[in-house]
């Protein structure tokens, strides 16, 4: 593999099994129903995808498309049913593969944040260094601030995600994500849960992260981050990549008629 | 997510609060007038046997002075069976929601056979099958079989509390390089406790009274030292009078206090 590429995907299929009845049902259930009847639902198909070392790629698509399972498969939250992820030359998608090295060097954000409320913001980001890599607290405290300055909260340290608007808390996730040093990024729908007015301080942390050279593969709607930062965008729609290409070719002069009617929702 | 309501009126995991409760009745905030059913019960209890020992001191004041040993043994036995129950409970709760399945299915057999057989019976059982293995004191007996039995529950509770923290916890723990265990045991289990801690209390008020059930394998709680003194005088309306009186103002006094401890809880939530 080319020196280049950071993150290759190979053939990626995602089948998820669909029940008739409510999907939410407990486990029992639904193995009962499985006997019965299962279609089958493609989040992804046959997706073959590639992102450079330093390469900022927005995803976009309709609800549905397959977005979050992509990144969820990457760090391995969910398995593929077939095909094949590498991250450098380590297949992520082999049974076999030291997951938490995977996840060492993957961090994830998520569109919920998913702070531990029984944290303070510091706790949040040094206790994976001190439980994960067994970082001694001191610094990993010292860390924390560090990064908890770079997205602009260092006066947050000793407050509870409760305590913080949903800007300050995705922010702090960011910073979390950051305090394992990894070397991809992914953030999937980072702001969809924001008030319009703290998108910004969120997209700000996230540009300069991309000016610093960060591997990201981002899933968002964010047309001013993608313009800003996005080297590449990529369309998806049921679990294919329709189109992908520079952001103003996708978003002035898209090629296929169900890019363009999709960015005109958007847009 | 998994429980049902029928389960969480049992357990007390009240996630929507229903009307309903097979526990005392606990004082809520802002019901808090005088006349309250707590307040009438409490204070009617105390009363009356202030009253009883001061105006008819033979025998109300004899049982009174002969009761307190029953009263130590029963909180001897709530106390110990609670704790050992915690641990059989985690390992109950954590086991049912265990990927591997032979650790779940013993889990969940083991819940499902506690909770199919009757107290009484089961502390008869386990204290005979223990003592044909070893010899051990009747109170050691006594709290294994109660808390075997409270395990069943507790496991349920601790379960249902696991799986009431939203999944995102885990996945973020994991994504973060945690394993399974490890991200149990700092991210999920912390946060569990704060929400298990009023049901468990629950349990606890129901454990004393259950713990009354020991009485019949010669263990002088205070059941049993009722019934030994009233068995000497034949005063037995007084005695289970005293006694009843007793249970009711302790039983009382635990549920002010799990009520004051989930009015903290709601208070500062998350």
């Amino acid at each position: 593999m080319s020196d280049k590429v950071k993150i290759r995907i190979e053939k990626a299929t995602k089948i998820f099994a669909v029940y008739k009845r409510d999907a939410e049902i407990d486990e029992r259930a639904a193995r009962k129903t499985a006997k019965m009847e299962k279609s089958h639902l493609f989040a992804l198909k046959d997706l073959n995808l590639t992102v450079n070392r330093g390469e900022v790629v927005l995803v976009i698509g309709p609800s549905g498309s397959g977005k979050s399972t992509l990144l969820r498969c990457i760090n391995r939250l969910e398995r593929l049913t077939s095909g094949d992820i590498f991250i450098d030359n380590l297949c992520v998608t082999d049974p076999k593969a030291d997951i938490r090295k995977v996840r060492e060097e993957v961090g994830i954000v998520f569109q919920s944040f998913n702070l531990f409320p029984h944290l303070t913001a510091l706790r949040n980001i040094a206790l994976a260094p001190i439980v994960v890599k067994g970082m001694e607290k001191e610094k990993a405290h010292e860390k924390g601030r560090a990064l908890l300055k770079r997205v602009g909260l260092e006066d947050k340290e000793n407050s509870f995600p409760v305590q913080l608007s949903g800007g300050q808390q995705q922010r702090v996730a960011i910073a979390r994500a950051l305090a394992m040093d990894p070397h991809v990024m992914l953030f999937d729908e980072p702001t969809s849960a924001l008030d319009p007015e703290m998108i910004k301080e969120v997209l700000d942390v996230m540009l300069a992260l991309a000016k610093e050279g960060m591997t990201m593969l981002v899933v968002s709607h964010e047309m001013g981050f993608a313009k800003a930062a996005a080297h590449r965008v990529v369309f998806m729609d049921e679990g294919e990549i329709i189109e992908q290409g520079p952001p103003d070719k996708i978003f002035n002069n898209a090629e296929y008629e169900r890019t363009r009617r999709f960015l005109k929702h958007i847009l | 997510m998994g429980i049902d309501a029928k389960e969480r009126r049992v357990h007390g995991i009240q996630r929507e609060r229903i009307p309903t409760s097979d526990s005392t009745l606990i004082p809520e905030k802002g019901k808090r007038d005088i006349f309250s059913a707590w307040r009438i019960s409490f204070f009617g209890a105390i009363g009356l046997l202030i009253f009883l020992t001061v105006f008819s001191p033979d025998p109300y004041a004899r049982i009174l002075r002969f009761l307190p040993d029953g009263i130590v043994k029963t909180f001897q036995v709530t106390v110990l069976s609670i704790l050992l129950a915690l641990v059989i409970g985690l390992l109950a709760g954590l086991g049912r929601i265990s990927r591997v399945r032979l650790i779940n299915r013993i889990a969940t057999v083991y819940v499902e056979v506690i909770r199919g057989i009757p107290l009484l019976v089961q502390i008869f059982y386990i204290y005979y099958a223990l003592g044909r293995i070893v010899k051990l004191p009747d109170i050691a007996s006594a709290i294994i079989a109660m808390s075997i039995c409270y395990g069943a529950y507790m496991g349920e509770i601790i379960r249902a509390g696991i799986q009431a923290i939203p999944k995102g916890q885990m996945e973020a723990a994991l994504a973060l390089g945690f394993s399974r265990g490890k991200a149990m045991r700092y991210i999920i289990l912390p946060q569990t406790i704060k929400i298990i801690l009023p049901p468990i209390g629950n349990e606890f008020i129901a454990l004393l009274k259950d713990s009354s059930l020991v009485s019949i394998l010669a263990i002088s709680d205070l059941l049993r030292r009722g019934r030994e003194f009233a068995s000497r005088t034949f005063e037995y309306f007084e005695t289970l009078t005293v006694v009843a009186l007793v249970y009711l103002i302790l039983t009382l006094f635990f549920s002010y206090l799990v009520g004051k401890m989930e009015e903290r809880l709601n208070r500062d939530v998350r």
